[in-house]
This record gives structure tokens, C-alpha cells and sequence, in this order.
């Protein structure tokens, strides 16, 4: 053991390396999650009906697979998905093996999240890309996405933000961070300055994500 | 230019299906302002939106100078698009972007050299009179501002027509009347033809040259913008022309009315005849006395026209005579029937 801080049972090493892998977990499925969840729900947008590449085949499947994947509870999903898991790192337990199932859970999270983002893209503005003789690539990178980007960059701060959350129950595979120090610590073992510290640590990394994400949307948005 | 052949737009829902164009027939000339009027509902929506295919048509042709659209490839209707401008009723600008880059897409869209897209656009700023305004956003502009940028981008590519979706419909009447005088300026400089659709015959009367009344999908009347001022055929039309031209004989005269009824002419000039002293040469040629009941003269394309409405007393003979002497000089005249 070293040297306790602030009367709990675990040391500022431990403190600092589960922040340490909190940030990789989310940094890593964050990543991850977004290069699935984006062009699916970009995908989620323009297949539909009356949009640019409507495609009733493409969202019908679609649609479902991620509503689907949505209402699985993601220690469920952990731990359905061990196999598969220990497939892709060679492992099931870990924080590396943590973040498989986190990209599961979040990826179709961040589609859905992205698809409102886009649907509020004001359908003019599609209507005059059209009538420019845009490409659909063009009328997604040049009208869809920077329209829709303030709402897209407060869309990936919740998904973030749920991405936290979420590797708190990564601890059930042995995964660390902060919140597997929080239950393992200070819900379990009834370490309550843990709990507060751990507890108070989250709400200082989701608060200082979401005014982060607050300041960037509403520079894109100007004013 | 622009030809509509028997065009039928048909949605189907899931419940029921809407006709919501029933075979159109019209033609727009090369270099016509050409309006389409009609309440909401009407479907001069849907109309324009067939030009350019954001909507295709169920059934007939929509010919684009020479070209059915529908019959290209996906490249080749991309660049035929870059011919059609479009404005729109509530600009569709990006609000993202400067109003630089707002009039830079469609030439971005293209691959046009950034030097070219910066000349173009500094001559496009300069010709809506806004280049002061380059690095603002969409945001900080006013609303006839922001349809200026709106035509400034519908010309970047050079089309040869513009089509105006309600462009002045969300304006204040000044600011209306700057954009239409601008629109006249573009068809008028580079010849482009316009298609225009509005509920406003305000809008009509000040720029269009022909123009197309519909109702329920159908066109129930079209003809220059004179022939459809001066002797609307239609209920809907007559109305129209209404909202821009008074010509009701007064309430308080139609009170006064006992049993005897009055003889009452609706007069139109047009154009220099609107200048020659009809009134007192008749009242000094033939014996009746005339009384005016409304009068108006408003411009039509520069043209005046002119809307009398007056009440003729006198015995039966000289009446006849003077109503002769007014259609021998070539000028509309036409007996009002007052009924009760």
C-alpha cells in the first residue's frame, strides 16, 4: 500500500492511473463509436423518405438494428459479447477488452443521436444544393454536416458524456477507471471519502465535457 | 424555353392520392418574366419545382430549352441544373457560411478556380449592391438583404432562367419592390428568362410580362399580363386583379340607387391613350352627362393603365352614339350590369 490520501483506502497512484484509464476507455471507443455512429446516421437521414437517397430497403434495416442494439443493457452487452471480444484483443478482461463492448453500446447511441442532429438541417437548404446540381457527397460534406455541426459537436459531448458512464460498468471486466474505483472502493467496501472523491471526480470530468462542448457549438453557431 | 406538355404531378399518401398538378399546358418564352399566380394550395409549387426536377412529373413533358430533363443521365442533369437558377421564400441561405461563401457554392460545387470564384463573386456582390457585406453571416442580414444574396448566388453559375419560389413573400412592400426592380435589372441585363410564382398580383403587375392564373391544379387562364388585367375571364382571376386595381362602384352610390337603374361603363385605357381627354370630348360631342364613380391609373410594365368607372345620364340615342365613339377609338369599354 502507499501513502492514502484524504483518509481513504486507496492511494493517489490508484486515483490518478483510474482517471488515466477512463479518459483512454472513452478516448478510444469515443473514436471508434464515432466513425460507425457517424455514417450510419448520416445514412439514418438521407434514406429516408423524400430525403436525397431514399432507400426504403436500407433504412427498414437499419432503423430496427439500431433500436435494437439500444435497448440491450450494456452490462449485458459486456458480457454477451465476450467471445466476440476476446476474438478482436485476445482477451475478455482489461481495460482494452472494456472497450469493445463500449463501441457496441455506443455507436448506434451516437447514429440515433447524429440522425436528430441532421434532421433539423432545415430542408431548404437541401432543396437549394439540389437545385445547384450538387452531388449527395456534396450536399453531405458541403451543406448537411456544417449546417448541422453546432447541434453534431453537442451531440458527441452527450454521447461522451454517456460514454462516462457507461465505464463505470466496464469495472465488471476488470477494465479500471474511475468508476470501477467507486464501487469496487466506496460502494462495496463502504469507503465513503472514496465514494465522495470518485463520485466528485466524474461530475468534474462530465461538467468540464459538457461546458467544453457548449463553448465549441455555440462558436460554430455564432452567436 | 420553358415548356409544360400536358404535365400531371399525382402524390400518393397512404390513405388517398392527391392530384396535385392536372395537365399543364404553358410556354415561356426566352426573355418572358413569366408569372404563375394562385392561392395556396393551387400547386404553382409544385410547377416550378418540376423545372428543375426537385419534383418529377407523373406524366406529359417538362421541356428546358429543347432538353426533356428527365430523359439525362445524373451528370448531364447536374450540369444542365448550373443553367437554372433558383431563389427561394426563405432564402435557404447557409447560415454557416459567409455571404461570400453563400455565393461561392454552386461555383465551388463545380470546381471552379478559387481567383475565378473570387472575381465572380466581388462582381456578384457588387451587382445586388451588397460588397460591404462579404464577410458577414446570413444571420446579420436583413430579409430583403438576404434574398439579394440569394439572387447573387442564383447567378454565379450564369444560368439562362431563374425560377423565384414566393421570393417576395416573406418581405415587407418596400423591400418587395427593390428585389422586383433588381429581378427586372437581371432579366433585362443578361437576358435570363424568370419564372415566378406568387400569391401577390402586386408582384405580377410590376415586373411579369405574361401570365398564368391557376386553381385546383389546373391553369384556368393565361395571356399577357395586359390581356388578364384588363378583361379577366375567370371568377379566381377577376379576383385577383381586384386586390391591385379598384374598380367597385362605391357602396354609398349602390344605396342611392332607387327604382331607376343607371347606366354604368367600365372604361380601360391602355397605354398613350390613357392621355387623350375622353370625358369632355364626349360630353361635348354628344348630350349626356357623365359622372365618375372610381378612377385609377396604375403603371403595367411601364405602360399606364387606366380603370374609369363612370355613370351616364342622358336619352337612349346619344347614349348609344357615345358608347359607339369609345370602342371606334380603340378603347376598352364595357357596360357594368347592377343588379337589384
Amino acid at each position: 500500500m502507499g501513502n492514502t490520501l484524504w483518509g481513504m483506502e486507496i492511494t493517489a497512484e490508484q486515483l490518478s492511473t483510474a482517471f488515466g484509464d477512463t479518459l483512454y476507455m472513452v478516448a478510444i471507443s469515443l473514436v471508434f463509436s464515432g466513425l460507425i455512429g457517424l455514417p450510419l446516421g448520416i445514412l439514418l437521414v438521407i434514406t429516408r423518405n423524400g430525403h436525397i437517397l431514399e432507400n426504403k430497403w436500407i433504412f427498414n434495416v437499419l432503423n430496427p438494428i439500431i433500436n435494437i442494439l439500444r435497448s440491450v443493457p450494456f452490462i449485458i452487452l459486456l458480457v454477451a459479447l465476450i467471445p466476440f471480444t476476446r476474438m478482436i484483443v485476445g482477451s475478455a478482461i482489461g481495460t482494452n477488452a472494456a472497450i469493445v463492448p463500449l463501441i457496441f453500446y455506443a455507436a448506434p447511441y451516437i447514429a440515433r443521436l447524429v440522425e436528430n442532429s441532421l434532421l433539423e438541417v432545415d430542408k431548404g437548404i437541401i432543396e437549394a444544393a439540389q437545385a445547384m446540381g450538387a452531388t449527395t457527397w456534396q450536399i453531405i460534406y458541403r451543406f448537411l454536416i456544417p449546417e448541422g455541426l453546432s447541434s453534431l459537436i453537442l451531440t458527441f459531448t452527450t454521447a461522451t458524456i454517456g460514454l462516462v458512464g457507461s465505464t463505470a460498468m466496464a469495472g465488471a471486466v476488470g477494465a479500471g477507471g474511475v468508476g470501477d474505483l467507486a464501487l469496487a472502493y466506496g460502494y462495496q467496501r463502504f469507503d465513503t471519502m472514496t465514494m465522495v472523491v470518485t463520485v466528485a471526480a466524474l461530475v468534474i470530468i462530465v461538467q468540464l465535457l459538457q461546458s467544453t462542448g457548449n463553448f465549441v457549438s455555440k462558436k460554430i453557431r455564432r452567436r | 424555353m420553358i415548356e409544360f406538355q400536358n404535365v400531371k404531378k399525382v402524390y400518393q399518401t397512404k390513405k388517398q392520392t392527391v392530384e396535385a398538378l392536372k395537365g399543364i399546358n404553358l410556354t415561356v418564352e426566352k426573355g418572358d418574366i413569366f408569372g404563375v399566380v394562385g392561392y395556396s394550395g393551387a400547386g404553382k409549387s409544385t410547377l416550378i419545382r418540376l423545372v428543375n426536377l426537385l419534383e418529377h412529373p407523373s406524366d406529359g413533358r417538362v421541356i428546358v430549352g429543347e432538353k426533356d430533363l428527365t430523359s439525362l443521365n445524373p451528370k448531364d442533369l447536374r450540369a444542365e441544373k448550373k443553367k437554372i437558377g433558383m431563389i427561394f421564400q426563405h432564402f435557404n441561405l447557409l447560415n454557416s457560411k459567409t455571404v461570400f461563401d453563400n455565393i461561392a457554392m454552386p461555383l465551388v460545387l463545380s470546381g471552379t478556380p478559387s481567383k475565378e470564384i473570387k472575381e465572380r463573386v466581388g462582381e456578384l456582390l457588387e451587382f445586388v449592391g451588397l460588397s460591404s457585406k462579404a464577410r458577414s453571416y446570413p444571420e446579420q442580414l436583413s430579409g430583403g438583404q438576404k434574398q439579394r444574396i440569394g439572387i447573387a448566388r442564383a447567378l454565379a453559375t450564369n444560368p439562362s432562367i431563374l425560377l423565384c419560389d414566393e421570393a417576395t413573400s416573406a418581405l415587407d412592400p418596400q423591400t418587395t419592390s427593390a428585389v422586383l426592380q433588381l429581378l427586372k435589372k437581371i432579366n433585362k441585363e443578361y437576358n435570363i428568362t424568370i419564372l415566378l410564382i406568387t400569391h401577390e398580383m402586386s408582384v405580377i403587375r410590376e415586373i411579369c410580362n405574361k401570365v398564368a392564373v391557376m386553381e385546383g391544379g389546373c391553369v384556368v387562364e393565361q395571356g399577357s399580363v395586359f390581356e388578364v388585367f384588363a378583361k379577366p375571364q375567370t371568377d379566381i382571376a377577376k379576383n385577383f386583379v381586384r386586390t391591385v386595381i379598384h374598380d367597385e362602384i362605391p357602396q354609398s352610390f349602390l344605396k342611392s340607387i332607387g327604382t331607376h337603374i343607371p347606366i354604368i361603363w367600365k372604361i380601360n385605357f391602355i397605354g398613350t391613350t390613357s392621355g387623350t381627354p375622353l370625358l369632355s370630348t364626349i360630353s361635348k360631342k354628344y348630350d349626356v352627362h357623365l359622372s365618375v364613380l372610381s378612377a385609377n391609373i396604375s403603371e403595367i410594365q411601364e405602360t399606364p393603365f387606366g380603370n374609369l368607372i363612370i355613370e351616364v345620364t342622358g336619352n337612349k340615342n346619344e347614349v348609344d352614339k357615345a358608347y359607339q365613339y369609345i370602342k371606334d377609338e380603340g378603347i376598352l369599354v364595357q357596360e357594368v350590369q347592377i343588379n337589384g
